[in-house]
């Protein structure tokens, strides 16, 4: 197993290196630079344009630039925002606690409800119930979620007035962060009503982002269940007599997870792209907008960073499924 | 389900209650979050409303509501004869903030003026480049490096500004926010410290409300200042809750969640003007947007070609179908409600027929011509697209064949700059200032060939009028050399002028004394709020 590890961290390091050169040349193949998006409709003159280049070493050979951002990586600087001047790292460590709590709560949400959907309209096949469960999977998948999100909003918290509009916390709570995630923070604060004020807060918006891995999830789980059901092994557990909710609990789902392990794996890229949206329309102060942000003002070193940085907790989730899904199924180890 | 809700409603209950507790506070809704808060590295207003509208002053001030400039920090001035030397009298007993960084132990003084404009015109002082890539665009922009000759303390309470050439609207550049007066004393605490970015980070300054905390892309929290010399501010706690998304914003705002938001769509101000509990208020924005036809391009380098295309447009039929209830149609370079818009100056009439002879008698004949589209709304036009379409089909009707091109936002700002791009490029401007010098020469002047002319129009008569209105005083004068420079433009249409857009603001209407700002920025000194 220690093996195993070691091989699949040892793939992490080419990967890391493509990254950085992608996330380097991403940005700079987009037409338009930081001084332009600066400007905006007064334009620049040719002579301060090219103070301006030289000032941010944009006049070097694309290499050096590169190797520069590369040895900065190296030491742990990753540069610094053109548009906010404070080091990306640091923007970075203020944003993604944001992102993940909310990521993390739409992925329990999704999972939560999508394994259970996924069995049960797997064990009623073709009943009402699985058409009615896929059905609505389906359109999940489908939601744009931007609509979605201020569909939410306009019902429960403008008609209905039950969840607050946007923010992570009511505004009349004022503590300094001290882990980054609201809920952690609202509970060490101690101040009365902060935590349920972050648990309202977080609810609409969790709902949003968990709603295209939960379809997902769903659709895996009934597939992987459909195939799981009709092997002999289940058949001989049933005609042991073996109660109904043990053969599907124990003896099917247990095999049937192992792709939907590797399923919820790869949502947390959609659960990234998913932020980006969600947290525009949820005012979430997470690192997708921060990233969307830094992509139109042409920030190339926030657009590195956050890509860099991203891509890298992607690659260590990626390397943790891997893992679970070698103590799942001891044959991927060889 | 029901518990859930009954839940939810409770927390709901609660947090309105928690609110209508809070002892005069203000929640703005803005639209972004602020590069930092150091107004003289930026030029977004959202950085401004943030730092320089808040927390600082400036020497001279743009009178709430107004374009028309009055004493801040300075108390008085006096220009000499040649109009090359401005002497500003101090005002006394002026205090910096008390924050829990920085303690001031004296009064603003001289010295703190001339660290403020020293820092940006001078390459040794420590702070002119204390932030990787920070540069002092605006101040560059405005041409001040090359009109400010020197800065000069003549005693601790008057500074003397001497200038290169005589430059009429160099009062209303110091009111801008770029010029706000920052503490030396905390800059120099900070360079003790070795902390030098904490002033783009923290800020410090003289104005109506202290800095309190910033959570990035969330919200920033602001006190009123108990020391500040105009009197303390009505309302206690000043919080703009960053809201990026403007249909969220005006959910917050209906669901009380903030108390003014700023930049609705148009689509949503009928439904805002209808909720009773709500204000909305409008004024004529300080804008212009419009057509710039390439006049370097044949056939657009003739002016009876750039006229006749001009007379082809419905500007009406634009502003219902692009401005619905937000704009009025222009007719000069500059808006009505700057001083020295001549409005005795003739709009060019819709007429296709009379459009379309034009075009024959100047030999023009299938022409088919590129209108550029920007991909984003700006103020001044909230549907770029649109626009374009409804051109094309005016166009059409006269024999001109358009195609409509669209870039990526910087790569269209850069390409419609080059005087080389090819056709007619949809653009438009916010004034900075209030002054007509701030639209002429920066949009129309042979200077600006390259960079804001997009119509690449150099024409002598007319930038040495702009030129010459710059550099004379009198004011009576200087309208009239305006008002030259609007008939030249008319004449010679490198533009088709569109509209003017109202800006809308709305708000609750327990916001009381609230002005709209004709520069698009958003004040609350002088603000109340009812409980």
């Amino acid at each position: 197993m220690f093996g195993f590890f070691l091989r699949r961290l040892g793939l992490l390091i080419p990967t890391f290196i493509g990254v950085t050169l992608v996330s380097f040349l991403f940005i700079r193949l987009l037409p338009g630079d930081p001084i332009i998006a600066m400007a905006g409709e007064r334009g620049v003159t040719p002579q301060r344009y090219q103070e301006l280049v030289q000032q941010f070493g944009f006049d070097k050979p694309m290499m050096l630039q590169y190797f520069d951002y590369l040895r900065g990586v190296l030491h742990g600087d990753l540069g610094t925002s053109i548009t906010t001047k404070r080091p990306v790292l640091a923007e970075f460590r203020n944003l993604f606690p944001a992102t993940l709590e909310l990521s993390i709560c739409a992925i329990i949400l999704a999972v939560a409800l999508g394994i259970p959907a996924g069995v049960v309209a797997a064990v009623k096949r073709g009943s009402w119930i699985d058409q009615t469960l896929m059905g609505t999977a389906l359109v999940g998948y489908s939601m744009p979620i931007f609509w979605w999100g201020l569909l939410l909003i306009i019902f429960f918290s403008g008609y209905l007035g039950w969840t607050p509009v946007s923010g992570r916390i009511s505004l009349m709570y004022f503590f300094p962060p001290v882990t980054g995630f609201m809920l952690i923070d609202s509970l060490l604060s101690g101040q009365q009503g902060a935590f349920s004020s972050a648990v309202s807060h977080l609810i609409l918006p969790s709902i949003v982002l968990a709603t295209i891995p939960l379809a997902v999830i769903a659709r895996q789980t009934r597939s992987a269940m459909l195939e799981v059901l009709g092997e002999d092994y289940v058949r001989t557990a049933r005609s042991k007599g073996l109660a109904p909710f043990r053969v599907i609990g124990i003896h099917a789902l247990r095999n049937a997870l192992i792709p939907v392990v590797t399923t919820i794996g790869l949502q947390i890229g959609v659960l990234m792209a998913g932020a980006i949206l969600t947290e525009t329309i949820f005012s979430w102060p997470g690192v997708g907008k921060w990233m969307v942000d830094a992509v139109f003002k042409r920030d190339y070193p926030v657009v590195q960073g956050g890509l860099l940085l991203i891509a890298g907790i992607i690659m260590i989730v990626n390397l943790l499924v891997d893992v679970a899904y070698g103590f799942i199924n001891p044959r991927v180890r060889k | 389900m029901k518990k859930l809700a009954l839940l939810l409603a409770a927390s709901a209950l609660a947090s309105a209650f928690a609110t209508s507790a809070w002892s005069k506070t203000l929640v703005y809704c803005s639209e972004g979050s602020p590069e930092g808060f150091d107004p003289g590295l930026s030029e977004s207003g959202t950085t401004f409303d943030a730092s320089s509208k808040t927390v600082y002053n400036r020497l001279v001030e743009f009178k709430r509501g107004t374009t028309d400039v009055v004493p801040g920090l300075a108390e008085s001035w006096t220009v000499s004869p040649d109009g090359l030397v401005y002497t500003f009298k101090l005002r006394k007993g002026v205090k910096f903030q008390t924050t829990d960084y920085f303690t001031p132990t004296r009064d603003f003084n001289a010295d703190d003026v001339i660290f403020t404009f020293d820092r940006m015109s001078n390459k040794d002082n420590p702070f002119h480049t204390y932030v990787n890539g920070g540069d002092y665009t605006y101040y560059a922009d405005m041409s001040l490096p090359k009109l400010i000759k020197s800065w000069e303390k003549v005693d601790d309470n008057t500074v003397k500004l001497t200038l290169t050439t005589p430059n009429s609207p160099m009062l209303a550049d110091l009111a801008m926010d770029f010029a706000s007066i920052m503490s030396k004393e905390y800059a120099d605490k900070l360079i003790s410290d070795k902390n030098l970015l904490q002033l783009n980070q923290k800020p410090l300054g003289t104005g109506p409300f202290t800095f309190v905390a910033y959570q990035q892309d969330a919200v920033i929290r602001y006190k009123a200042n108990p020391d500040y010399w105009d009197g303390k501010q009505k309302i206690d706690d000043l919080i703009f809750a960053i809201t990026p998304d403007a249909a969220v914003r005006m959910q917050r705002l209906k669901a009380g969640e903030c108390q003014v938001a700023n930049a609705p769509s148009p689509a949503d101000i009928p439904g805002l003007k209808a909720d009773k509990s709500l204000t909305v208020m409008e004024q004529p924005g300080l804008n212009i947007g419009y057509l710039a036809y390439n006049t370097t391009q044949p056939p657009f380098d003739k002016p009876e070609v750039r006229k006749a295309l001009n007379m082809a447009i419905n500007k009406k039929g634009i502003l219902e179908a692009v401005y619905p209830g937000i704009g009025e149609i222009a007719k000069n370079p500059i808006p009505p409600t700057m001083w020295s818009y001549d409005n005795k100056v003739e709009d060019d009439k819709y007429d296709p027929a009379a459009a379309k002879a034009m075009l024959e008698k100047a030999g023009v004949k299938d022409l088919k011509m590129k209108i550029w589209a920007m991909p984003v709304a700006r103020p001044y036009n909230p549907n770029a697209r649109r626009m374009a379409e409804l051109i094309q089909a005016d166009f059409a009707k006269v024999g001109v064949g358009v195609e409509i091109v669209s870039y990526d936002w910087t790569q269209y700002l850069k390409l419609a700059a080059d005087p080389k791009h090819d056709g007619a490029v949809l653009a438009g401007w916010t004034g900075d200032n209030g002054d007509p010098d701030n639209f002429m020469t920066p949009l129309l002047s042979c200077d600006a060939v390259g960079s804001g002319n997009k119509a690449a129009w150099c024409d002598k008569e007319f930038s040495d009028v702009v030129k010459k209105a710059a550099a004379v005083s009198d004011k009576a004068e200087r309208t009239k050399l305006y008002e030259q420079a609007q008939v030249i433009f008319k004449a010679q249409a490198p533009w088709a002028t569109i509209a003017h857009s109202l800006v809308v603001l709305p708000m609750s209407s327990k916001v009381k004394g609230y002005l709209q700002d004709p520069l698009g920025s958003h004040r609350f000194d002088g603000v109340d709020i009812e409980n």
